[in-house]
């Protein structure tokens, strides 16, 4: 297909280039809905691109534009020096060994019908693997994100919400992926429970060397596990860069207002952080007052 | 085709039934007697009609003129018809074909229904608008008219109106086929089985088609009566084959002769009622089934707490929990001294009654209390007691929930006294809306859609502090303003779904402080809400709590929240009090190895990209957090 891209020495794992996602309107006629405007990204070979925002403000959206889930209207989504915007389905399958994916929500993202032995060797058959191979692999799966190997001939339902989404990770690992999208994996779990998931994905990185688009609406949980950080604001990217400079040191209004958002645990660092906000909020109303006052 | 809908509504329901679940729908079928029956009856006739080659004495149309309208006797145990054809052979003929045309008739209409409705709900787009026009003409058709126009082109044939029927019925699963299938078409899992690469039939065929199976089943069992019937009704008519055997034909001879030999009309009336009321009877135990399996489903859902009694509401609970409060009643008896407090929780147990007579407990042995002016956050993981706990003060426990032991009193009054099993709604519907109330966790599903947000508003002003509507009206839009919404008169004027999840959210804030109570209970107000929301929401909360100097109880899981607004914590595990004190204590210094490892499991001030418990295998990776590794502790749901 296309050819990688000469001018850098090591080329990105994936980039995306003015990438813009609309859907259709339901209405006659009507304006589509615009999803995504103008998104430029990169990720590296081992490297942790968080994705940061509210809801609403087309993170995920993002996230599933790379998993080919969500149309590409204009722009590149490039894998490994392919265009893989529109990639056909049979191009998707060859992709499924690279491209991998944990979702949110690990009640609804596993069939509950099926069993967990099952269910990780879905894609493995996929790939044409034989069944006492992919038997091994499942083994060796539920090994590597911590879950006992009688978990096989179990059903989903049997599983905390944990526990779960360790089996989706394990599911997203099958195919040894080279980049795994990860949509907002922790954000159901509890605190105790999110730690220990989060710890799985640092340490399969450290053993994998995978990349992953982490995509997540909290600040803390970004800066805990990227390298670098890009900040979402209604389907535009509006910063981004190292994860310590963008999670501590912000320079978008929106992403300061962000960050003075998420309450500390310590009552007086929590007052000052409040205080700060408030601050820093009388500070950008009076500049768009300004602003609006010049023009 | 009514049925239609409310099968569809099963299949929505049971969405998430599939091939294992299956095994559990068959042997809970077998356990309904009504669906052994009806399999029973249904296998009978079945087998009759299999065999009729074997079991009949006669041919169908063998006519022995010399014996019409013969009483029963031993070479025609059923008698003869007008034609001195035996009515036994006729009946185990026509079975045959009775059955066969109605099997028939659900192939055709499966046929056409079930992959026009997988696609159309599978891909939606054209296909679906151009197939939905197509049912709705077949749908607007008159069926009886078309089958007779069909009858005056083709001939008397069985087959041929059984299949033009099959077409006339089959928008039925189309609808239903659709419908089910939409509602998993999103499902994360079809999407994860996308970027496996899977092809469309092969999601089709292993994470949708499961899904379809059971109403299928269902929907077949009702149309199969249908076919019978309506096939019976034309012959009855005198529109069907004479020269074969079916128990519409037999019908039609037995009117005939209804003066002379009433019996002739019962043999197949009776075949055709215990067929068609066996379809019947399946179809529904099969949906009985199918639901028992949506109530567990439900279970796993709520927090496993909640859950566990919901199967067995109403078996009573056995002397234990009697003893239980007897041994209480010494500290309940010590309240004097106490009254100041606002709430006040004394060794408080919930539980709920299981089958097998014991009682799961999912609060034990809790005590707080919570003054005017004060916050208290409860704190706690999913499972840990903290909202029952709430829920308890609140008295809004569901109904087969049981205060096994303890007492809570609420400004020197007993709501839950000492003795008391369950907590008394008599002394609670006075408080409740007027000095206790409610701030819920989801703010869009705690707000009736039917409903303008500002009548929401007013009604329980109306009620409760017994104001006129205008004046009601007055306070809600002051309230509103209170709140932070900019423009109330809008906000008061819009349905729910007009507003975003914060506005949501502040509009039941709103409505908590309406009635000024003296306490609220918050579960969890801001884990619904976007951070920049949620920091907004948290200064209204303590801003309305100082100016009103109101009690609250915060249940929450984030450390944040708490170091922001409260003054004293009770953290939770699995329904007891792990520790209680100040939130400066709490959350420098916890004394308890369960909240250092909550809090340890905090990621603010942590160094990025280093493990936060120690890995399961290999050194601990930051020595800071070597005291929080726990063993992994997430139960088997």
């Amino acid at each position: 297909m296309s050819t990688p891209a000469a001018s850098q020495h090591t080329p990105p794992l994936l980039s995306v280039e003015n990438l813009v996602v609309e859907y259709p309107s339901k209405k006659f006629r009507a304006k589509p809905f615009r999803a995504l405007t103008d998104i430029n990204i990169t990720i590296g070979q081992g490297e942790t691109l968080g994705l940061v925002g509210e809801s609403g403000s087309g993170k995920t959206t993002l996230g599933r534009a790379v998993l080919g889930l969500a149309p590409v209207t204009q722009g590149k989504v490039i894998f490994e020096g392919n265009d893989i915007s529109n990639a056909s389905r049979r191009e998707r399958r060859t992709l499924s060994r690279d491209l991998q994916v944990v979702f949110q929500d690990p009640y609804t993202s596993l069939n509950p019908a099926l069993e967990i032995g099952d269910i990780l060797a879905e894609p493995l058959a996929v790939q044409g693997l034989d069944k006492e191979t992919a038997r091994k692999r499942v083994k060796e799966l539920l090994d590597q994100v911590g879950l006992p190997s009688d978990a096989v001939h179990r059903l989903p339902r049997e599983f905390s919400g944990g526990q779960r989404q360790r089996v989706a990770i394990a599911r997203a690992l099958a195919l040894s992926p080279k980049l795994i999208v990860c949509d907002e994996p922790v954000s159901a779990l509890d605190l105790s429970t999110q730690a220990r998931v989060l710890d799985l994905f640092l340490q399969i990185q450290k053993d994998t060397g995978v990349s992953y688009l982490f995509v997540s609406h909290d600040l803390d949980v970004v800066r805990h596990i990227s390298h670098r950080v890009a900040v979402m604001f209604r389907g535009e990217i509006v910063e981004q860069g190292p994860a310590e400079t963008v999670t501590r040191n912000p320079e978008h209004p929106y992403t300061q207002r962000l960050l003075l958002a998420s309450p500390v645990p310590d009552p007086d660092r929590q007052e000052q952080r409040r205080a700060d906000r408030h601050r820093l909020l009388e500070q950008q109303r009076q500049q768009t007052e300004q602003a609006g006052a010049a023009a | 085709m009514s049925d239609s809908v409310d099968t569809a509504a099963v299949s929505v329901a049971t969405g998430q039934t599939g091939t294992v679940v299956r095994s559990t729908v068959m042997r809970r079928l077998l356990k309904n007697p009504l669906g052994i029956a009806a399999l029973l009856i249904l296998g009978t006739i079945a087998l009759l009609a299999i065999l009729a080659p074997v079991l009949a004495p006669f041919e169908e149309n063998f006519a022995n003129i010399s014996k019409t309208l013969a009483a029963p006797d031993f070479t025609n145990i059923l008698g003869t018809d007008s034609a001195g054809r035996d009515n036994w052979s006729r009946l185990l003929f026509g079975a045959q074909l009775t059955l066969l045309s109605a099997l028939l008739c659900a192939g055709v209409a499966i046929a056409i229904g079930l992959p026009a409705g997988l696609i159309a709900g599978y891909y939606a787009g054209k296909f679906e608008a151009v197939s939905n026009w197509i049912v709705s003409i077949l749908m607007s058709l008159p069926g009886l008219i078309v089958l007779l126009t069909i009858r005056a082109a083709f001939g008397p044939s069985v087959w041929i109106s059984m299949i033009a029927f099959g077409i006339l019925i089959s928008p039925s699963y189309f609808r239903l086929t659709r419908a089910a299938v939409q509602s998993v078409r999103n499902e994360l899992y079809v999407d994860a089985a996308r970027v496996s690469g899977l092809s469309d039939l092969s999601i089709i065929a292993r994470h949708i088609f499961s899904v379809v199976r059971a109403p299928i089943i269902i929907q077949t069992a009702a149309i199969a009566g249908v076919a019978i019937a309506i096939q019976s009704g034309l012959e009855f008519l005198g529109l069907g084959d004479p020269t074969k055997a079916t128990w519409g034909v037999m019908l039609s001879e037995g009117f005939k002769n209804v003066y002379l030999t009433p019996t002739l009309l019962l043999w197949p009336a009776l075949a055709m009622a215990l067929t068609i009321g066996g379809l019947v009877l399946l179809g529904n135990a099969i949906r009985d089934a199918l639901e028992d399996g949506e109530k567990i489903k439900h279970r796993k859902k709520r927090a496993a707490v909640s859950a566990t009694g919901a199967a067995t509401a109403g078996t009573r609970t056995t002397a234990e929990p009697a003893k239980a409060r007897q041994s209480r009643k010494a500290v309940a008896a010590v309240e004097s001294g106490t009254e100041h407090h606002l709430v006040k929780v004394t060794g408080l147990g919930v539980g709920y009654p299981q089958a097998d007579g014991s009682i799961k407990k999912v609060v034990d042995d809790v005590s707080f209390h919570v003054d005017r002016g004060e916050i208290l956050g409860i704190v706690g993981e999913s499972g840990s007691g903290k909202s029952q706990t709430a829920f308890s003060i609140l008295g809004l426990l569901p109904d087969n929930a049981r205060i096994v032991a303890g007492s809570i009193q609420f400004d020197g009054h007993y709501t839950v006294a000492p003795e008391d099993e369950k907590v008394s709604q008599e002394r609670l519907t006075k408080l409740r809306g007027k000095r206790i109330s409610y701030i819920p966790q989801e703010p869009m599903s705690n707000l009736d859609p039917a409903f303008t947000i500002g009548y929401q508003l007013v009604t329980p002003m109306v009620r409760v502090l017994g104001i006129s509507k205008a004046e009601a009206r007055q306070r809600a839009l002051k309230l509103l303003t209170d709140v932070g919404i900019v423009n109330p008169e809008r906000t008061f004027d819009a349905y729910p779904h007009e507003v975003s999840g914060g506005m949501a959210q502040r509009v039941l804030i709103a409505g908590a402080i309406s009635c000024e109570p003296d306490l609220v209970i918050a579960d969890e107000p801001t884990t619904a809400l976007d951070v920049t929301v949620q920091a907004d929401v948290l200064d209204l909360l303590r801003e309305l709590q100082q100016r009103l100097n109101i009690g609250v109880v915060l249940v929450t899981h984030n450390f944040g929240v708490v170091a922001d607004l409260c003054d004293r914590v009770a953290v939770m595990q699995n329904g007891r009090l792990v520790e209680e004190g100040t939130v400066r204590e709490i959350l420098r210094n916890p004394k308890e190895k369960y909240t250092q490892t909550l809090l340890g499991s905090m990621l603010e001030g942590k160094e990025p990209m280093t493990m936060l418990v120690s890995p399961p295998e290999g050194p601990v990776a930051h020595g800071e957090t070597a005291h929080h590794a726990t063993a992994e502790k997430e139960p088997v749901a």
